[in-house]
């Protein structure tokens, strides 16, 4: 029984991380169009200053500076390149979303030769520490992770919900060109939603690589990557529908790998891809995932 | 379509080229040749991704397993833990097995859209890698397996066998691959040309710009997606099977989700929807590292590999250049090389029409033939077709 609380605990603390990437994910989605793949990339950013700056700054300080820098990095990924590309092609949000891939492309490449073969630390409070919560033992990183991911989802859905930018952004989802014929400046909303994600992002590089995960590594992007399923089972355009992804996502994957003994059929580590699975499942049944309205097509 | 002088025109025009390819063995050394050889093998792989990505708009970067599934079917189905059978018929199997994975994947590739499709595509790469990883007895797990000569006939594609001499150059394993490789990519070439322009080409390209106006014309669009997904994946079957040969090792840590971007890069690079961009985008993508690794210690500001320290090797260089690539061709020229190598032409033909005598060029300009917008174009055909 320990050990099913063992997982469901460690589930929602992986899960809450992913949902912070997908909330990132379909932030952007929504304002844009457009399918950020440089969303491992920004990360990976993200916790590569918090590596490099917690030294001098301390941690608190290194993640502040991280999340900033990202968001940052993010927006003006936006205004200065996927703004000016695809002009009014109707397609213009497909091309932004291969534009993201080279984007994505060039940081990884630059981030991997820093980091190297290195295993690097972020010299987060948490360490290796354990808290005793009746029967179950949990790492306080994961515990952190649930309470700092709650804390900031709420927040952003807070955003969302009662900031006029949140309406901006709701507005201009829903019907761009009636927003934009209200007064909604389109471009800002947008690049304002890109800093967001790229902010959470950062704050999830935090959680994605402490204990029990070794450190920052240079294919950290690439685990960021399974917020993606997570993003898509949701139907990439509904906030909630993301949240659940994540949650569905990082209980599978937890639960996998703690009853692997028992699925050695699948192979060893099959934990680690077991949420492409689920999302192939998934889009069997409901190829717009599990949140979407039914699209109608209007001529 | 247009005159028949144009037709011969542009049909003499491909001699040359294919002349000087043929020529190439007698010239080059080997190295020269396995860049050669892994351009034509990637070549056939972006040509397939080029009817899926470019012409139907499916984003896909799931290319890397289909290549996979050529490369290891090939050397399951020849080798010798697997049914050992001749080759050839196991090079075909090896196809016709991508193609069927293809297939399996329909129901998600021919129900999910656009860009939606990249993501769903990116369980494929993993699920493959896996799969790779631990199917010791199929795929040799990490270690993957040594990669079974072709033979065609008793002419084996390899050093072993009859010692074979054509005008006084021995014909090793690189030369009679160069010849298999070329052959290979002309049959993709032809074929892919041939779908293009047909009536599935035109059928692609009208999905692709509006799903609503093309079912109305009658074009069935789940039908039509999943027969793109399951041909451009025979495509990278074919291409797996090349590149396995070439390579005479297949490991599964080759087959990443990297080499799928690698594959998206070269039809970008070379022009979405054309079957010479993505041929040129597959040179320029595989050429450059291997062409970076060997004059590393002559190219400024790149170091020799393994000199460590962070510094910027040949393959981080070649990723700069290319991912760098992408974006400055989507910002400046969303045609890619095909559209800067057209438009070129087009001003070369213009200037030598204003200089040329005055009532030979300049006068019948509306002709079919001489139409800046070439209707055999697929890219412009594509902008045809939009609202």
């Amino acid at each position: 029984m320990s050990g099913f609380l063992d997982n469901l605990l460690n589930g929602l603390a992986v899960g809450s991380v992913y949902a912070l990437i997908a909330l990132g994910f379909v932030t952007i989605f929504k304002a844009s169009g457009v399918l950020n793949f440089a969303h491992g990339s920004l990360l990976l950013l993200g916790g590569y200053l918090v590596a490099v700056l917690h030294d001098d700054l301390g941690f608190a300080g290194a993640l502040a500076v991280a999340v900033l820098v990202t968001a940052a990095v993010a927006g003006l990924l936006d205004r200065l390149v996927l703004q000016r590309t695809g002009g009014s092609d109707p397609h213009a949000a497909h091309v932004q979303t291969i534009v993201t891939i080279g984007v994505d492309i060039v940081l990884v490449t630059d981030l991997a030769r820093r980091i190297g073969g290195d295993l690097l630390p972020l010299g987060d409070p948490w360490g290796d520490a354990v808290t005793d919560l009746g029967p179950v033992t949990v790492a306080d990183s994961r515990v952190a992770a649930i309470l700092v991911s709650a804390a900031a989802i709420g927040g952003a859905f807070a955003l969302f919900r009662f900031t006029s930018w949140g309406l901006s952004l709701r507005a201009a989802a829903e019907d761009a060109e009636a927003a934009a014929l209200m007064g909604v400046r389109l471009n800002r909303v947008r690049t304002a939603a890109w800093c967001l994600a790229g902010g959470l992002a950062a704050l999830a590089a935090v959680f994605l690589v402490a204990f029990p995960a070794p450190g920052l590594e240079r294919t950290t992007g690439q685990i960021a990557l399974k917020a993606f399923p997570a993003a898509i089972l949701g139907g990439m355009a509904s906030p909630v529908g993301a949240l659940v992804g994540s949650m569905l996502i990082g209980l599978t994957e937890a639960f996998v790998a703690g009853y692997q003994s028992d699925l050695h059929v699948l192979g060893e580590g099959f934990g680690d891809v077991a949420p492409y699975a689920v999302m192939v499942l998934v889009l069997l049944v409901r190829p717009a995932g599990l949140f979407a309205a039914k699209g109608t097509a209007r001529v | 379509m247009s005159d028949p002088r144009s037709v011969l025109r542009r049909r003499a025009a491909l001699l040359p080229p294919v002349l000087l390819l043929c020529a190439l063995p007698f010239y080059l050394d080997a190295f020269w040749l396995r860049i050669g050889l892994f351009s034509m093998a990637a070549a056939v792989g972006a040509v397939g991704l080029g009817l899926l990505s470019g012409t139907a708009g499916q984003l896909s970067l799931g290319h890397a397993f289909f290549l996979a599934v050529g490369a290891y079917g090939y050397v399951w189905l020849a080798g010798e833990p697997g049914p050992g059978l001749p080759p050839a018929v196991a090079a075909v199997l090896a196809v016709l097995l991508a193609g069927a994975a293809g297939g399996l994947f329909s129901p998600v590739a021919g129900r999910v859209k656009g860009i939606y499709l990249g993501v769903a595509t990116l369980a494929l790469v993993f699920l493959g890698h896996h799969v790779l990883l631990t199917a010791d007895s199929v795929t040799g797990g990490f270690n993957g397996r040594s990669v079974p000569p072709l033979e065609v006939g008793g002419f084996a594609f390899a050093d072993s066998g009859p010692e074979l001499t054509v005008l006084g150059v021995p014909f090793g394993a690189e030369e009679r691959l160069w010849y298999l490789g070329l052959a290979l990519f002309a049959l993709t070439w032809f074929t892919a040309r041939g779908l293009l322009r047909g009536r599935p080409g035109r059928a692609l390209a009208a999905l692709s710009d509006s799903e609503t106006a093309a079912s109305v014309m009658g074009v069935h669009v789940a039908r039509y997606r999943s027969a793109a997904f399951v041909v451009s994946s025979m495509y990278a079957g074919l291409a797996g099977v090349l590149l396995a040969l070439s390579f005479r090792r297949v490991v599964p840590d080759y087959f990443s989700l990297a080499l799928s971007v690698d594959y998206l890069a070269m039809i970008v690079i070379g022009g979405l929807g054309s079957v010479a961009g993505a041929s040129a985008g597959a040179v320029f993508v595989t050429a450059l590292p291997l062409l970076m690794t060997r004059y590393a210690d002559q190219l400024p500001l790149v170091a020799t590999p393994g000199s460590g320290g962070g510094a910027i090797g040949p393959t981080e260089a070649s990723r700069y250049l290319y991912g760098a690539a992408i974006v400055v061709i989507l910002l400046r020229a969303p045609d890619g090389l095909h559209g800067l190598a057209r438009r070129a032409g087009a001003r070369l033909r213009r200037r030598r029409r204003a200089t040329g005598p005055p009532g030979t060029g300049a006068a019948p300009i509306p002709a079919a033939g001489t139409d800046p917008t070439d209707p055999t174009d697929p890219a412009a055909r594509a902008k045809e077709h939009t609202p």
